[in-house]
């Protein structure tokens, strides 16, 4: 189980959070329908670091960027949704 | 003494506490402190059990979790446990255990003939009898089913009580061995908070079975000071207790037993407790596993690792046996030799595979100067039955050589166990001249300590666990042995049987009775992957997990290959380490603390009218109020009836509910909503739907305008929490510009619904001094001092409203509106009739045609959506699949030969034919008499007046049906207008 650092709550287990979706899979109101046939149903997966977005469903209920590797869970940095993802 | 094989002194027992129990029936003594294994071999029992497949006769293999043969379900009724290891279960006063996979009895075991034709039992016989065809698998089916296998499932519920507990530390030390302890003693020296975790009911591990001599103590004295020190500086000691799991970010599951199997909790009741213990980092000190040796006969009674023979003897006070054999390709099973031999045992042969040039340490020389000593030397065959050993045959010098001998112990070297540094993500190396892999790169804060790292020796063990452990460890401060406890294994691992032995019988995987000739046949048929051989032969895939056959077959293999070891490759190490039972997971979320149970705020009002309950989520819901001798139907259809022709009352508290406000809520619920609402007049609402952003339907609900930038969202029941993060994921992340606060007032408001002809004068008998709203607008008002909230909806057809009322103000509110529909000849009504209901009108619910496949144009919605779009889900729509015939329509189907539609059923052309839609929901007509029911039919909507069949294969039911508009009661749609 991941150890997710909230930046709101501190470090806290994977069982209080909820994972969305990867951040570039997010479907805008204004999207093509292109972009978002290629969003839900033709997406990445990628194997190493992604943006993804989460929510600490069970803690302070904030929307989260997470940088997370998919292949080994590593967390690299965990910020609230309206703030810039660092590149 | 209890039992003839018991020495008269020594071991770690207690021969003051003698200790009764049963083994299939029999009464048996042994002593505290004894293993299940150790009193029975003490007692002379050779035979432990049957095998898997072949029945052929089994003893006991190791003294450990790896024992792959003595299982044995232990404990009765609520409490017992199939597939226990005997070496694994310390026995108690009253412990009931019983052999597994025999029948009639151990000793005459009919499925033994097996053994006979194990010849038409070869390696992937199950996928054999597939190719055979379908009437062949049936016929073998039946048989296998009955002879395989191996405990009996429990046949009642776990009586015990089970925990889990959360715990934080600095460094937990996975074993209590030399490395183990040197190495909690190391991090606790440097400060850190530590837990230790051992399996055994006793710390110290391989020094239970070797004492030495540490830091110039005794080892149980040195134990004893580790044991003192480490809780002396506020570390925790947790014995009998395994850790079964390591997963991410260094959070390993610790399994501990307070109960052996079978037996009767303290007085806290607790059987076992699940640990999740998140460590800063963690140390594997788990040891090594010795590996058994390929010769005929080697899973007979009386064949035993080498080690094992020696922990009997040493820990247990048994001798395994009074004229041995042993057989090696390291130095270990020396020390095994000589203790035999001190124990007054004979020793038939040492038989060491080693060339005879070799260097030789001094405990070799030792025992070449005592014992018959054979080096090049193998083991061709151990001969015996369900009795015991009789004879073994050997290659000595050349020559086949007839040994007679009553105890085989085996050594073919360690592996080291690896199986949490795997979980934990870490790789392998592999050493060719010890024939072992050991820990390489790991991935998280974890490292591997001792025999389990391929520490050679006790000095290196104690030097590895304590330098490790921490950063500030100095190598010269690490706990020292005596010279001559420093006993290294000079291993030269060999894998090849004597040629003279038949590899039919020369078993690899003893618990799923796979043979060393079953591994060549599959390598023969081309299962050259060790992933392939895995599931083929099926090594490796037994409750032990193939803890000790698993390298055995990769060198099988690897040598059919021609390859190295390594480029065979491993199977994946997977959780749990030794099996884990479920009670301990589920641990108090069974029965009515699996998932919450949430009571509306008239619960206790409704329980007074003592109604037939009824989940809806986590809620629980009056589904019909029966009167007198009603059963559910006959309530429900008079509650229905009554409000068709009266009025009923229903408690509707639990829908969701959104308090939606600011300059922008109009623009934030136009995304939400696909409906139109910014146009909305302040007082008035209307039906809504929301759509995912796939375009299917989410939900429905109301959307009303209670000021200029307030509105009341409501949506289902069900449906709620789901949509509550749907609209903080729009706030939120969608659209964070809009200026909008959501709130979520579920809870915060109760409301009662009234409905049906009489409603109107109800209201008003209610809240005299308001004017009743007309259908669809809202209204405030009071009753009995309590402020309300009137709004004009109906779900029933019938004219109606919702009166809501804050949560806690809601009792006088609903007993108001309750007598006020009494003296109008009404009553109250429950899910169940609000079912009929809505089906006879047609009304979409979640999870009925609210399904998650169905669009708003499936569902005949069409006309409903806001033309101008921008509502999520609208780009979507345009996908060209919605468009295609062959869409599942929404109908409704009217029963045309007096029959009921089944529930769930699917719909049919003609018999026999491939399904064209299926029914979601069925009720009846409630005033006209008549099943009918709700449904999708694929291009529905031009099927009107079509005949179908309705067929329930489960339900074992038919109907015939003519496709309808989906509304049978009041299609005009006059009743519920003002």
């Amino acid at each position: 189980m991941l150890l997710i650092a909230c930046p709101n709550c501190g470090p806290r287990a994977q069982a209080e959070f909820t994972f969305e979706r990867p951040l570039a899979s997010i479907v805008t109101p204004t999207e093509t329908l292109p972009d978002l046939i290629h969003k839900l149903f033709t997406r990445e997966n990628p194997r190493g670091p992604s943006w993804e977005l989460w929510r600490h469903t069970y803690g302070c209920a904030g929307w989260l960027k997470v940088h997370r590797d998919t292949h080994n869970h590593q967390i690299s940095a965990v910020v609230p949704v309206d703030m810039e993802t660092p590149s | 003494m209890s039992g003839p094989m018991r020495l008269a002194d020594g071991g770690l027992i207690d021969r003051s506490r003698p200790v009764s129990f049963v083994f299939d029936g029999k009464t048996y003594q042994g002593f505290a402190g004894d293993s299940l294994a150790s009193a029975l071999l003490a007692n002379g029992v050779v035979l432990f059990g049957r095998s898997f497949k072949y029945h052929r006769p089994r003893g006991v293999m190791a003294a450990g979790i790896e024992e792959p043969s003595a299982l044995v379900q232990a404990g009765s009724g609520g409490r017992y446990e199939p597939n226990s290891r005997a070496t694994d279960v310390f026995i108690y006063e009253g412990l009931q255990s019983q052999s597994q996979n025999r029948w009639p009895s151990l000793g005459f075991d009919l499925g033994g003939l097996n053994s006979l034709i194990s010849p038409f039992i070869p390696a992937g016989f199950y996928y054999k009898t597939f190719f055979g065809g379908p009437k062949l698998w049936l016929l073998y089916e039946h048989l296998i089913r009955q002879m395989a296998g191996l405990g009996m499932p429990p046949t009642k519920a776990d009586a015990d009580v089970y925990e889990h507990r959360a715990a934080f530390c600095d460094v937990l030390v996975v074993g209590s061995g030399p490395a183990g302890l040197a190495a909690a003693l190391s991090a606790s020296a440097a400060g850190s908070r530590v837990i230790l975790a051992e399996q055994d009911e006793r710390i110290g591990g391989s020094l239970l079975t070797d004492p030495a001599t540490i830091d110039g103590l005794a080892s149980d004295l040195w134990i004893a000071k580790a044991r003192e020190t480490l809780i002396a500086a506020g570390g925790r000691i947790l014995t009998r207790t395994t850790a079964a799991g390591y997963y991410d970010h260094d959070l390993v599951n610790l399994v501990e037993r307070l109960t052996e199997p079978g037996q009767t909790p303290g007085p806290d009741g607790l059987a076992q407790r699940l640990w999740r213990v998140r460590a800063g980092k963690v140390i594997l000190a788990t040891g090594a596993f010795e590996r058994p040796r390929l010769f005929e006969g080697n899973d007979l009674p009386g064949v035993m690792l080498s080690g094992a023979v020696r922990t009997y003897l040493r820990r247990y006070g048994v001798r395994a046996g009074s004229r041995a054999v042993i057989t090696t390709d390291n130095d270990d099973a020396y020390r095994t030799a000589l203790a035999l031999a001190e124990a007054g045992a004979s020793i038939a042969a040492v038989l060491d595979s080693r060339p005879a040039d070799g260097d030789r340490s001094a405990l070799v020389q030792k025992a070449v100067a005592q014992l018959p000593v054979h080096f090049g030397a193998k083991l061709i065959a151990a001969k015996g039955s369900a009795k015991g050993l009789k004879a073994a045959s050997a290659l000595i010098g050349g020559k086949v050589t007839a040994l007679d001998c009553d105890l085989i112990a085996v050594s073919g070297g360690f592996s080291p166990v690896v199986h949490l540094h795997m979980q934990a993500g870490g790789t392998l190396a592999w050493d060719e001249l010890s024939g072992s892999f050991s820990p390489d790169l790991t991935r998280q804060n974890q490292t591997t300590v001792g025999a389990a790292a391929g520490a050679d020796g006790l000095s290196a063990t104690l030097l590895s666990g304590w330098t490790k452990a921490s950063d500030k460890a100095k190598a010269k401060a690490a706990p020292t042995c005596a010279a001559e406890d420093d006993v290294a294994l000079n291993i030269i691992a060999d894998w090849e049987p004597a040629p003279q032995a038949s590899l039919k019988k020369a078993f690899v995987d003893y618990q799923n009775d796979v043979t060393a000739a079953d591994l060549d046949l599959a390598w023969r048929e081309g299962y050259r992957s060790v992933e392939h051989l895995k599931r083929y032969t099926t090594l490796g895939m037994a409750t032990d997990q193939g803890k000790t056959s698993n390298l055995v077959g990769l060198a099988r293999l690897a040598k059919s290959e021609g390859r190295p070891v390594p480029s065979v490759g491993l199977t994946t190490f997977r959780p749990p380490y030794t099996p884990v039972t479920l009670g301990v997971l589920a641990a108090e979320a069974t029965g009515a603390h699996l998932d919450p149970r949430r009571r509306p705020v008239l619960y206790n009002i409704h329980a007074a009218e003592q109604p037939i309950w009824q989940p809806v989520g986590y809620w629980h819901r009056p589904r019909a109020y029966p009167m007198g001798a009603e059963n559910l139907h006959q309530a429900a259809l008079r509650e229905s009836l009554t409000v068709r022709t009266k009025v009923g009352v229903t408690d509707v508290s639990t829908l969701g509910k959104f308090d939606v406000s600011g300059p922008d809520a109009a623009i934030f619920l136009e995304l939400i909503c696909a409906t139109t609402v910014g146009k909305l007049a302040v007082g008035r609402g209307r039906y809504t739907i929301m759509l995912r952003e796939d375009g299917m339907v989410m939900d429905d609900g109301t959307v009303w305008r209670t000021e200029e930038n307030r509105f009341l969202l409501t949506s289902s029941t069900g449906g709620a929490d789901r949509m509550a993060a749907h609209l903080s994921y729009v706030r939120k992340v969608l659209a964070p510009e809009l200026k909008v606060a959501v709130a979520n007032v579920q809870e915060h408001w109760a409301a009662v619904a009234v409905a049906g002809p009489l409603a109107k004068d109800v209201v008003a008998a209610v809240l005299p001094q308001m004017a009743v709203p007309r259908h669809m607008s809202l209204d405030r008002g009071a009753l009995a001092g309590v402020p309300t909230l009137t709004l004009a909806a109906s779900y029933s057809g019938e004219r109606a409203f919702e009166i809501y009322a804050p949560s806690d103000q809601i009792a006088p509110v609903w007993a108001a509106i309750a007598q006020a529909a009494r003296d109008l000849g009404g009553c109250l009504y429950g899910l169940e009739a609000l079912e009929i209901l809505r089906i006879e009108k047609g009304h979409i619910v979640v999870g009925g045609e609210i399904d998650g496949r169905a669009s708003p144009h499936d569902l005949g919605l069409s006309k409903m959506l806001r033309p101008a779009g921008g509502y999520i889900g609208h780009t979507a729509l345009q996908r060209p699949a919605f468009a295609e015939s062959g869409r599942l329509q929404m109908i409704g189907l009217e029963a045309v030969d007096g029959s009921a539609i089944p529930e769930g059923s699917m719909l049919l052309t003609a018999p026999k034919t491939l399904p064209v839609g299926h029914v979601t929901a069925a009720g009846l007509n409630v005033i006209k008499g008549g099943s009918i029911a709700l449904g999708f039919l694929r291009d529905g909507f031009s099927r009107t007046d079509e005949s179908l069949i309705a067929w329930s294969p489960t339900r074992n039911q038919t109907a015939k049906v003519k496709v309808t508009a989906p509304v049978f009661y009041d299609v005009a749609g006059v009743q519920y207008r003002d």
